[in-house]
C-alpha cells in the first residue's frame, strides 16, 4: 500500500489492540474501507492485549471452554462489588450483557480457546482462556482483519487530529518517526489505550511516587491520542490516578513486564510496609477480586514498597514466581535481606500468629481461617507463619493501564464539551474504560470492554459512512 | 555460547515460562513444564527433546524479542538438542561431530561414495561400472555376501552406539528403561509418536513455514518417517525372501519388496524435499544455524538416497546399473555410518521423551495431583 491511496478510507482506526481490531473488523464487515494505524512495530503490536490471557464472559449454561455457568446477574454483582457501582451503569450493563456474545464473535474470527490453565482453575468457570494467550488471540484477529481486506500500517503514530465543530476531518500521522502524512477518513475510531507508559504524565498526576511505579503494560501506550482528543474539546472521564494497578515483584522490568510479574501469594501470608507493619486485610476476598486494589494499597505506603511473607507451608501453593523468593530460617533473616526493621517485622509476625484462630485451611473457598483481635484483621486463609524456611517477596505497584479517558455514549461516540456527542468520532477500549471502571477491577473485563465497544464503534462508524454515501 | 551459559539461559527461560503458562494448550512441553518448579540440566534436555520445533509458542509469546527477556523457545531448545546429542554420543572424539554436523555428514558421505566406488573397482574391475547386466542383477556388482557382511557390521556398530546414547539420556532424565517401555506406557507413546500428536499446535497445526498455522509440516514429516519405514520394510522383506525362501534379488516391479521400496522412496522424495524447501522460508530468528546444518544434511542424504534408489530401479537394465548401484550404496552406507552422529538420533530421543511425558501423566493421576 502506498500512502497516496489513503484518501479512499472510510474509517480510520487508531490503535492496534483488541478494541481497535474488533472495531476495524466490524466496520469492514459492514462494507467500510478501513485503515488501522498501529504505533508499534509489527513484532510488538497489539498493546496490552498482547499481555492478556482470558475474558470474563457471562454464560447462562455450561459449555466448553467453561467449567460451569456464569449468569449475567452474577457477573453484574461481581462488577458492582469490585467497582463500588460508581461508574456509568448503563454503559457497564452494555458490557456485562454484551459479554455473552463475545466468545462466538471471537471464534468466528479465528480465535481459539482452551480450558483454564493450571494454577488458575478457579477462573475456569467465569473466564474463557485463549489458546496460547493474548498475543495468539491478537494474531488471529490480525489475520482475520487482513483476510477481510483491512489495511494495517505499523509504526504509524497519530500526532494530530483535525477536529472542528464536533467533526473529525483528518489525522496527521508520523510514519516511521520521520515522514508526516495527512490521512483523511469519513469517521475515526480512537482505540489507542491509556497513558501508563507516559512517565511524565504519570508523574504529573501522582507526583514523586510515580518514580517508584513499574509499568507492566505495553510501552507504546503513551496517551498521545487521548491527550489530543481532550485538547480538542472531548470531555474527560475518570480520575487520572486511577488505573489497573497490581502488586508486582519489585525486581520486574520498568516497562512491559506483563503477567508474570504478578505475585499470587498475598492471600496466603501477610504483607508489611517499609516500617514492618501490616496495613490491610490480606484475606478479604479471592485474589482475582482483590489484586487490583492491592497495587494502589502499595502505592500509598512509604516509598511505594511492601513485602509479602509466607512460610514453607504455602511456597508451592501459588503460581511460580518469575523471580525466586528470598528465604531464611527465621523471619528476621528474610527481613534483614530487605533492610527492614527486623524487630518490628518479627513482632508483626508474632502478633499475627497469636491472633490466628483454628480452622480448616482451604484456599479454594472463603474458608473459616481468620484472625481475632488483630488490626487490620485477616479474614480468610489465615494460617500461622511458623514453618521454616520462610520466604519473602518485595512488592511495587505495577500499572497495567490507566482508567482516565474520554467520555462516550451507548453508541461509543465521544462526548464533546457541552454534552453533545461528536458526529464521527468514536472510542473503544482502555481509552474509554474509565466510563465503566472509575476504580477497581475484575479479572478479564478489560478485553470485554474493548470488544463490546470496539464492535459498537465499528458498526456505528460504518453506519455513519453509509448515511454520508447515500446523501452524496 | 558455552554450556554453562546455555544452561543458565534455559533455566531463566523456563522460570519465566512457568510463571506465564500461556502456551499450556499448545503442546506437551508446556504441560510437562508445569510438573516442575525447578529446572535441572536433565529437565532442560528432556524438554528440549520433547519439543517438536513447531514454533507456535514463539509466535504466541509476549516476551519474544524485542522484549528485553528475549524468550525464544524454538531457538533455545534447538541449542539444547544439539548440546544433548553431543553429550549422549559415544565415543567422545566423534561426538563433537554434532558441532559442525552439516560438514561432517557431507564429508562422511563423500568418503563413503569414494570408498564404495573404489572397493568395487578394486574387486570387480572398472568394466563393471558401465555394463548392463541381465535382469538388472546388482549382485554382479557387489556380491550378496559382501553386502550382508558390510551392512551387517556397520548396522550393528551404529545400533550399539545409539544404545549407549539411549542409556545416557535415560540416566540424564532420571528414568528407567523398564518403566519407559512398560506395555501401557509404550502403547500411549507409540500412539502419540506415530500420529505426531505434538506437532499440531493444540489442534490447528503449527506455525509453518511462517507464522500462520498449517498442517504442512506434520504431513511432510509423516511422508519422511513412513517413507523411511517403508524402505526399511522393503529391505526386511527382501532379507526374508532371501534367507527364508531362497528367492534372490532383483525382484519384479510388482513384487512386495519393490512396491514397498518404491512407495517408501516416493515418501522420502516428498517429505525431505518439502522440508528442505520450506526450511529456508522459516523465520530466521527461530533457527539455530548449527542445528539447521544438521537438519539439512540429514534431509539431503535421505533425499539423495531416495533419488538414487528410484533411478536404480528405473535404469537397472541399462549400462547405468553399476554406477547407480555404487552411488546408492555409498549414500545408504553414509546413512548407516552417520546414524548415531546425525539428525537421525532425534527420533530415538524424541520417542523416549514422549514416553517420559506419558509416565509423568500417569504418576500425576496416581497421586491425584
Amino acid at each position: 500500500m502506498t500512502w497516496e491511496q489513503t484518501e479512499n478510507y472510510d474509517v480510520l482506526v487508531i490503535g492496534g489492540g483488541c478494541a481497535a481490531l474488533s472495531a476495524a473488523i466490524t466496520a469492514r464487515e459492514k462494507g467500510a474501507r478501513v485503515l488501522v494505524l498501529e504505533v508499534a512495530p509489527k513484532c510488538s503490536r497489539a498493546g496490552n492485549s498482547r499481555h492478556t490471557r482470558n475474558m470474563r464472559l457471562a454464560h447462562e449454561t455450561t459449555f466448553p471452554p467453561y467449567t460451569g455457568a456464569y449468569p449475567e446477574e452474577e457477573m453484574w454483582e461481581n462488577y458492582l462489588k469490585a467497582t463500588g457501582g460508581v461508574g456509568d451503569l448503563d454503559l457497564a450493563r452494555k458490557v456485562v450483557s454484551g459479554s455473552s456474545t463475545v466468545l462466538e464473535w471471537m471464534m468466528d474470527h479465528g480465535v481459539r480457546f482452551q480450558p483454564a490453565i493450571a494454577g488458575t482453575l478457579h477462573l475456569g468457570r467465569t473466564n474463557a482462556w485463549f489458546l496460547g494467550g493474548g498475543k495468539a488471540m491478537m494474531n488471529s484477529l490480525y489475520r482475520s482483519a487482513e483476510d477481510l481486506g483491512v489495511d494495517i500500517r505499523y509504526e504509524a503514530e497519530v500526532v494530530d487530529l483535525d477536529i472542528r465543530e464536533r467533526r473529525f476531518h483528518q489525522a496527521t500521522v508520523l510514519q516511521g518517526g520521520t515522514e508526516r502524512i495527512g490521512v483523511a477518513a469519513t469517521a475515526v475510531i480512537a482505540a489507542a489505550g491509556g497513558f501508563q507508559s507516559n512517565l511524565t504524565w504519570m508523574k504529573e498526576v501522582w507526583g514523586p511516587p510515580a518514580d517508584n511505579f513499574l509499568i507492566r503494560g505495553a510501552p507504546h501506550d503513551t496517551g498521545t491520542v487521548l491527550k489530543i482528543l481532550l485538547d480538542k474539546g472531548v470531555e474527560a472521564v475518570g480520575d487520572p490516578t486511577q488505573a489497573h494497578m497490581v502488586p508486582i515483584d519489585a525486581r520486574s522490568p520498568k516497562v512491559d513486564g506483563g503477567i508474570v510479574t504478578r505475585l499470587d501469594c498475598v492471600t496466603l501470608g501477610i504483607v508489611v510496609n517499609k516500617s514492618g507493619k501490616r496495613f490491610y486485610d490480606e484475606g478479604e476476598d479471592f485474589w482475582p477480586m482483590r489484586y487490583a486494589i492491592w497495587g494502589r494499597l502499595v502505592a500509598q505506603q512509604d516509598d511505594q514498597i511492601a513485602y509479602a511473607f509466607i512460610d514453607s507451608k504455602t511456597i508451592d501453593k501459588f503460581m511460580p514466581s518469575v523471580f525466586p523468593a528470598l528465604s531464611g530460617q527465621t523471619i528476621a533473616e528474610v527481613a534483614e535481606q530487605f533492610n527492614l526493621p527486623v524487630d518490628v517485622v518479627t513482632a508483626t509476625v508474632d502478633d499475627y500468629n497469636t491472633a490466628v484462630q483454628p480452622g480448616e485451611f482451604d484456599h479454594t473457598v472463603l474458608d473459616g481461617c481468620k484472625t481475632k483481635d488483630l488490626d487490620p484483621p485477616k479474614s480468610h486463609w489465615a494460617q500461622r507463619i511458623d514453618e521454616p524456611p520462610f520466604y519473602g517477596y518485595p512488592l511495587r505497584p505495577g500499572v497495567t493501564f490507566t482508567y482516565f479517558g474520554v467520555k462516550v455514549n451507548q453508541h461509543a461516540a465521544v462526548i464533546m464539551e457541552g454534552a453533545e456527542p461528536a458526529t464521527n468520532i468514536f472510542a473503544a477500549g482502555e481509552i474509554m474504560s474509565g466510563n465503566i471502571l472509575p476504580k477497581g477491577y475484575i479479572g478479564g473485563i478489560g478485553l470485554v470492554i474493548g470488544n463490546v465497544f470496539g464492535r459498537t464503534a465499528g458498526e456505528q462508524a460504518a453506519a455513519y459512512v453509509k448515511t454520508i454515501q447515500q446523501a452524496a | 555460547m558455552d554450556n554453562k551459559e546455555l544452561i543458565a539461559q534455559g533455566q531463566q527461560m523456563m522460570r519465566i515460562c512457568n510463571s506465564c503458562r500461556y502456551c499450556e494448550g499448545l503442546c506437551a512441553v508446556w504441560r510437562s513444564m508445569e510438573y516442575r518448579r525447578e529446572f535441572a540440566e536433565g529437565d532442560l534436555n528432556y524438554l528440549a527433546n520433547l519439543c517438536h520445533d513447531c514454533s507456535e509458542c514463539y509466535f504466541a509469546c509476549q516476551y519474544a524479542p524485542p522484549h528485553e527477556w528475549e524468550i525464544n523457545p524454538p531457538l533455545t531448545f534447538a541449542r539444547f538438542r544439539t548440546y544433548s546429542y553431543e553429550k549422549y554420543a559415544w565415543p567422545k572424539p566423534i561426538a563433537s561431530a554434532f558441532r559442525a554436523n552439516g560438514l561432517v555428514v557431507s564429508l562422511v558421505t563423500a568418503l563413503a561414495l569414494i570408498g564404495v566406488v573404489f572397493g568395487i573397482v578394486q574387486v570387480r574391475g572398472q568394466g563393471v561400472m558401465w555394463k548392463a547386466v541381465e535382469g538388472g542383477n546388482f549382485y554382479e556388482i557387489v556380491s550378496h555376501n559382501a553386502l550382508v557382511a558390510l551392512f551387517g557390521v556397520v548396522g550393528v556398530l551404529s545400533v550399539a552406539v545409539l544404545a549407549v546414547g539411549v542409556g545416557r539420556f535415560i540416566k540424564d532424565i532420571n528414568e528407567k528403561l523398564s518403566e519407559l517401555l512398560s506395555p501401557a506406557t509404550l502403547k500411549m507413546t507409540l500412539k502419540e509418536t506415530l500420529a505426531l500428536e505434538y506437532l499440531d499446535g493444540g489442534g490447528w497445526g503449527c506455525s509453518y513455514p511462517d507464522e500462520k498455522s498449517s498442517p504442512v509440516r506434520r504431513w511432510l514429516h509423516h511422508f519422511t518417517f513412513y517413507g523411511f519405514l517403508l524402505c526399511l520394510a522393503a529391505t526386511t522383506v527382501g532379507f526374508i525372501y532371501d534367507f527364508v525362501f531362497g528367492w534372490q534379488a532383483p525382484y519384479e516391479y510388482l513384487s512386495l519388496p519393490v512396491v514397498l521400496g518404491t512407495l517408501g522412496g516416493i515418501g522420502l522424495l516428498v517429505g525431505p524435499g518439502g522440508l528442505l524447501f520450506f526450511k529456508y522460508r522459516r523465520n530466521r530468528e527461530i533457527t539455530d544455524e548449527n542445528h539447521s546444518g544438521m537438519d539439512s544434511s540429514f534431509l539431503v542424504l535421505l533425499l539423495l538416497a531416495s533419488v538414487s534408489g528410484l533411478l536404480l530401479l528405473l535404469l537397472r537394465e541399462t549400462s547405468a546399473l553399476g554406477i547407480l548401484f555404487a552411488i546408492h550404496l555409498g549414500l545408504v552406507m553414509s546413512l548407516f555410518l552417520t546414524a548415531p552422529y546425525s539428525k537421525f538420533v532425534h527420533g530415538v530421543y524424541r520417542f523416549l521423551a514422549i514416553a517420559k511425558y506419558a509416565l509423568e501423566r500417569k504418576r500425576t493421576q496416581a497421586t491425584g495431583g
